[in-house]
């Protein structure tokens, strides 16, 4: 299956870049993650929940460290189980209504980061750990690969069957309820989903900027849509071209991909803020 | 439509939050063909009412929701129309996506069906929304624009009761007038019940066929004429200082 999809990678894209395995991973990576990412990104800052999946990102590094002193090889079961929880224990504090919802998520955050730290320099030096910070995308392995793929079409189904009354829900809460749709379902899932694609793709994209993958393609393609499908679909153009993009320039400049990725996607941003502005003022 | 028989009941609702008693033992019904308006003063719970019967605050005592068969029903469709909607206005998202959404069927980030656009452009037409409206952001529309989809949405599928929010802040007075030039002929046509909140005696004496006068409970409630002659109307409204409505 892999060597199939390698054979198309040198034929299609015969280049210095496609020549090394890890490269190509990378690329199917990339290809893989970006939609994902500015999919979800569209109802994040819809939702105005763009500090929430940062402190989502931040909480990763508190599930590391329980996967660390319970000896749990792979990392990514504790990273999952603890952002869920974290998640569900946010929006729970955030229903209370006792206080506003940001100042509930920065304690979250600060919380989850905090415990990250304590706990992983009390087992043994935190500087082991200090890649999750900003990731790497070049030690994709293929069999993640698979599973990239998996969660892509898992998302993409529950976005066809839940989004309308996901962007009903958005758009005013009474309104949906009026419509029998069970908003607290509806918010906690897309919480979950949030929760999952930001802990799976931790490992490659860093705790620092995983969130700026999420925000800034939505948040550009905010600033041209006119509907809710151009939304989606600049959203998802943006994000996969900044990943591509991003990718081959880390490659013949030698600089960390995930950073140069949201570089390209910051650029795109102002870009279309002032796109916008220019339209507005004609 | 004589043989209709959709109805809410409300029976001993109350309504506590923080230790306080908002709502305290409302009971009244609204029968099909009615407008039930809900007047008092500000702070008197209408909203909070309003919400309860949407479900969306916890509350005791029941509320029973018949069809037109005289059946009761346990998921009942409301409609509802808020005074004034409160979202992120520069959501990119237009009065097409928001009707469509709400028709099921495709996800409206995939796009549109034909035959789902041309269902809410004739709903939009039986609210007397112009159709070049569907390709409109909702945050760019007008008060009274929005009035008008919002009761289109509410009105899409048939609800069992329709509440309604007087549309004070966003809309001007002649926008008001429309806006109640189309439920009282909706209310002739769908013979739907309608509970109505408004802060204006004047449309309430003109559009309601019933009134409820609430402060924290029922007050006092019967027809309109009856209402508004009732010494708690007139204190609650001031009435005894201006000498009466006109």
């Amino acid at each position: 299956m892999m060597s199939t999809v390698y054979y198309l990678i040198d034929t299609f894209l015969p280049f210095e870049w496609t020549e090394f395995s890890y490269m190509k991973n990378a690329l199917l990576a990339v290809l893989l993650i970006t939609p994902l990412f500015g999919l979800v990104g569209t109802m994040i800052v819809n939702n105005k929940m763009s500090f929430f999946s940062d402190a989502l990102g931040h909480s990763a590094l508190t599930g590391i460290a329980i996967g660390v002193l319970m000896g749990i090889d792979n990392y990514l079961i504790s990273m999952m189980g603890f952002a869920l929880l974290f998640a569900l224990c946010i929006s729970a504090v955030m229903d209370s209504g006792t206080s506003s919802a940001d100042t509930i998520i920065g304690v979250f955050s600060s919380t989850g980061l905090a415990l990250g730290i304590v706990l992983l320099s009390a087992s043994g030096g935190f500087a082991k750990y200090s890649g999750y910070l900003i990731g790497d995308i070049l030690t994709v392995q293929p069999e993640e690969i698979g599973m990239l793929a998996g969660i892509l079409v898992a998302v993409t189904v529950i976005w066809c069957l839940f989004f309308n009354r996901l962007l009903l829900t958005s758009i005013n809460a009474d309104l949906a309820a009026s419509k029998g749709i069970n908003t607290r379902f509806v918010e906690k899932l897309f919480v979950v989903i949030v929760a999952a694609i930001v802990t799976v793709s931790i490992k490659w994209v860093g705790v620092l900027i995983i969130n700026s993958l999420l925000v800034l393609p939505a948040a550009s393609a905010r600033n041209l849509a006119k509907g809710m499908r151009s939304y989606h679909l600049i959203a998802i153009a943006i994000s996969l071209f900044s990943g591509v993009s991003g990718l081959i320039v880390s490659y013949y400049t030698g600089t960390a991909a995930g950073g140069t990725i949201v570089l390209i996607a910051a650029v795109i941003f102002f870009f279309s803020y002032f796109l916008n502005r220019a339209r507005a003022n004609n | 439509m004589d043989t209709c028989k959709c109805s809410t009941q409300i029976r001993n609702l109350t309504v506590r939050k923080h230790d306080g008693v908002i709502l305290h033992d409302v009971s009244f019904d609204v029968h099909h063909g009615e407008i039930l308006a809900l007047i008092g003063r500000n702070g008197a719970g209408k909203t909070t009412l309003l919400k309860a019967l949407l479900g969306r605050i916890p509350y005791t005592g029941t509320v029973v929701f018949h069809n037109s068969k005289g059946e009761q029903i346990s998921n009942p469709r409301i409609g509802y129309v808020p005074q004034n909607l409160v979202f992120d206005r520069s959501m990119p998202v237009t009065v097409g996506d928001m009707l469509c959404s709400n028709m099921g069927g495709m996800p409206v980030w995939l796009g549109h069906k034909k035959e789902k656009l041309n269902q809410a452009r004739k709903l939009l037409a039986t609210v007397g929304g112009n159709p070049s409206l569907l390709n409109k952001r909702i945050g760019s529309l007008s008060g009274g624009e929005m009035q008008r989809v919002l009761l289109a949405f509410a009105l899409d599928p048939k609800p069992d009761l329709l509440l309604l929010d007087e549309p004070v802040s966003a809309v001007d007075r002649r926008g008001i007038e429309v806006f109640y030039d189309l439920v009282t002929s909706m209310r002739a046509e769908h013979q739907m019940p309608i509970i109505l909140v408004s802060h204006d005696l004047s449309h309430v004496e003109k559009y309601a066929t019933r009134a409820v006068l609430l402060d924290r409970t029922v007050l006092v409630s019967g027809s309109v004429r009856e209402v508004m002659k009732t010494p708690e109307v007139r204190e609650a409204f001031g009435l005894k200082l201006t000498g009466g409505v006109k």
